[in-house]
């Protein structure tokens, strides 16, 4: 198949370019920018005029609940939802049911969604076993089953010594570890940041501390055993400051946001919104301002979706009981869009947070349209305004703090190893 | 979304105490002087709300709460139905909006709610047919206005005007949702200075921005005080890591008489109860003469019927 993409505006940060370009693509690669290769014979035209043509994009975070939770979500429906939101690269946490602590268990999701012929699926295997935090898990031979990095999701890693043999032998193989920074004993009960807000509703807090605790815990094991370390979904001013300090200091750390709070804040809780109930907590405004910030400067090397569905029963409960997350990966292009435009940042330099960035945490070759590099696209139009509703969402999870809303920049076309894997119904 | 209101501005439902004006709580209490004749008659009946069905929903145990209400619903001659969900549907995995939705078909029209989670109140009047009314008996560590409506009926009832008062709330105001109606109430009616006295481990965070002082001193925060009103400290919190134990909580923050001498000579000293004598409160203060903890029960009905009439007209 091969596909000539005319008039679009073309953007690659890896490579610095953002111009109005043509591109080709042959045999699923790049093939040229601008002046068609020799011999060139489109099968396929994809009129791109007004249109910008990027690379696919990156997704460090989002749940496609297989294996264990089929009910609130599919691998079939959410990776629909992936190539709709323009994603042809994902990481998936390893909190599945089972956990993916065995090569078997990731050979399956790679095989599943390797069938579905959409977005690449690479898991994130479990860096204990069971996530219990007691044993270490087979990660040389997770890692040969596919795994390109280890974490323990959302579930607590207390033990001090666990984690620091965890980051031992993960540097041995040179894997990468991934951790979301939450001092359990801080956050056990807690389900809203601890300020005003959660004060004035009754919410049991969890304290910025329990975020920065841990993150100095983090660093500090990093620094002594050599791993690589990634922060998932940083949330607080003083933990973005951490890994700022961190990074000067030429330590081998990198680190994400999830896209809903780097707009959200606990004041979006309202009265007992369920949706703003998320895991990191929304924290104040001035945690959010910091964030914002953070990814500006390149602190924050990645946004994420945090893609986690929930369905309407998890959510239609009193806020402490409902069940924590948001949809997310129809969004993550036009939050990031949104990021760009109120914090006056070049549309390359907020694509390279979901393109390139993402694609150099996990190591692999996506994000990129050099000539050669696999034609995984995105294709959107950046000021197609679309309503934020369960009906305009492929995914299974409905439930956003965005719902109703507004959004700007709307995909209109994926493509995965040159095939359109996904088209926009004209509208 | 909270929603109180009707698009009139008249009360729909009861949830907090949170943003409504003090005009509408001066009408409360000023309807709830109204009814505290009827309960001093021989009959003690009106018949405003004769043919409605009020379900008490009582998620947590409550004697005294859920017994006022039932009074007060008799005395305006509704219908009253006492659930203690506890111990049914939830125990049988119901959930809460089933169980709600199914006491809607047996045509409610008005719902008063106890639940051990904040904001179980809102969810439930966000999802009830519009002629449904939720009156809000206590959610969590959230809100229990009624129980500060019959508090500020009391002061006004004994001090007459709120602008000059010094209010002392004490205890545990982490996890009380009395102590944060009652801050909005003492702030919306004018008071001018409300004091939070606590140990650290009681307050919490940011409870300042919410307009009051906080102390951690009971002789400092009960210096010239008007009105004092003291928390429950429950069972559970007394030891641990919240509080090493009850003796050494009430040697520094139980009410004694020495400790009230430090307060207005005229204080008056409330109580939500169950009290915990000799923990919180020394019985010489809970008997004594500065004490109103009494008459707080008798017009906690007369506010719960002013509450109910005033949403069953809406």
């Amino acid at each position: 198949m091969k596909i000539h993409i005319k008039n679009g505006r073309l953007i690659d940060p890896k490579n610095h370019l953002d111009r109005k370009a043509d591109l080709f693509i042959a045999a699923g690669k790049v093939a040229s920018i601008g002046e068609p290769p020799q011999g060139f014979n489109a099968s396929h035209e994809i009129d791109a005029n007004g249109l910008v043509v990027c690379p696919g994009l990156v997704d460090l975070s989002a749940r496609l609940r297989e294996p264990g939770y089929e009910y609130r979500a599919t691998l079939e429906s959410e990776m629909e939802a992936a190539i709709a939101g323009g994603i042809t690269s994902l990481a998936c946490p390893p909190d599945t049911d089972p956990p993916l602590d065995e090569p078997g268990l990731v050979e399956m999701l790679k095989y599943r969604a390797r069938s579905l012929n959409q977005a690449h699926v690479f898991p994130v295997g479990a860096l204990t076993q069971g996530l219990l935090g007691e044993n270490l898990t087979e990660m040389a031979e997770l890692s040969d089953a596919g795994c390109v990095a280890f974490s323990h999701a959302e579930k607590p890693l207390d033990n001090a010594l666990v984690m620091m043999r965890a980051m031992q032998y993960a540097a041995t193989f040179d894997l990468p570890v991934w951790l979301r920074a939450q001092d359990a004993s801080l956050s056990r009960i807690g389900v809203a940041h601890e300020g005003e807000i959660a004060t004035r509703l009754g919410l049991p807090g969890i304290p910025a501390c329990a975020e920065t605790i841990a993150l100095s815990k983090i660093l500090r094991l990093a620094e002594e055993t050599g791993a690589r370390i990634h922060i998932c979904r940083i949330s607080s001013s003083e933990g973005a400051e951490m890994i700022r300090q961190a990074k000067k200091q030429g330590l081998p750390v990198t680190c994400d946001v999830s896209a809903n709070h780097i707009h959200l804040s606990d004041r979006d809780i309202g009265f007992f919104d369920s949706n703003c109930h998320l895991v990191p907590p929304l924290r104040s405004l001035r945690d959010r301002d910091a964030l914002k910030r953070g990814l500006k400067d390149g602190t924050i090397d990645a946004v994420c979706s945090d893609h986690t569905p929930v369905d309407d029963d998890a959510k239609l409960l009193p806020f402490a009981e409902a069940e924590a997350g948001a949809t997310g990966l129809e969004l993550l292009l036009p939050l990031v869009l949104k990021w760009a435009e109120e914090s006056k940042v070049p549309l390359i330099d907020a694509l390279s947070r979901v393109t390139s960035r993402p694609a150099d945490v996990l190591g692999i070759e996506s994000g990129s349209l050099s000539p050669g590099a696999a034609a995984d696209l995105c294709i959107f139009a950046p000021d197609a305004y679309w309503k934020i509703e369960p009906k305009s969402l492929k995914s299974q999870g409905k439930n956003t703090p965005f719902l109703g809303l507004e959004m700007k920049g709307r995909v209109r076309y994926t493509l995965v190893g040159g095939y359109v894997v996904y088209r926009a119904n004209p509208s | 979304m909270q929603r109180q209101l009707n698009k009139n501005g008249e009360l729909q439902h009861l949830l907090t105490i949170e943003g409504l004006s003090a005009a509408m709580l001066h009408h409360i209490l000023d309807t709830a002087e109204s009814f505290v004749g009827v309960t001093e008659r021989e009959v003690k009946k009106v018949p405003l709300l004769r043919g409605k069905a009020i379900f008490n929903l009582f998620f947590e145990p409550s004697t005294r709460t859920r017994t006022t209400f039932e009074i007060a619903a008799k005395r305006l001659s509704a219908d009253v139905i006492n659930l203690n969900i506890s111990a049914s549907s939830q125990s049988k995995g119901e959930t809460l909006l089933d169980t709600v939705n199914n006491l809607s078909a047996m045509h409610a029209d008005m719902f008063i709610v106890r639940h051990a989670q904040s904001g179980a109140a809102h969810l439930i009047a966000n999802h009830v047919a519009p002629e449904i009314h939720v009156i809000n008996a206590g959610d969590g560590r959230h809100a229990h206005p009624t129980q500060a409506l019959l508090d500020m009926y009391t002061i006004r009832h004994f001090k007459r005007d709120f602008h000059e008062l010094k209010v002392a709330i004490i205890g545990d105001i982490m996890h009380s949702r009395v102590a944060r109606s009652q801050i909005h109430a003492l702030t919306t009616l004018g008071v001018p200075e409300v004091r939070v006295i606590a140990p650290r481990t009681l307050l919490p965070k940011g409870v300042e921005h919410l307009g009051v002082h906080p102390y951690h001193d009971m002789s400092k925060g009960l210096k010239d005080v008007d009105v004092l009103l003291m928390l429950r400290l429950q069972n559970e919190r007394m030891q641990g890591a919240l509080l090493p134990s009850a003796q050494e909580y009430f040697k520094y923050y139980g009410l004694t008489p020495e400790k009230l001498a430090l307060a207005k000579p005229d204080a008056i000293v409330m109580h939500p109860g169950p009290m915990n004598r000799g923990i919180e409160i020394d019985s010489a203060v809970a008997d004594g003469p500065q004490s109103v903890i009494l008459p707080q029960v008798t017009f906690g009905i007369a506010v719960r019927m002013a509450v109910m009439s005033i949403l069953a007209g809406s």
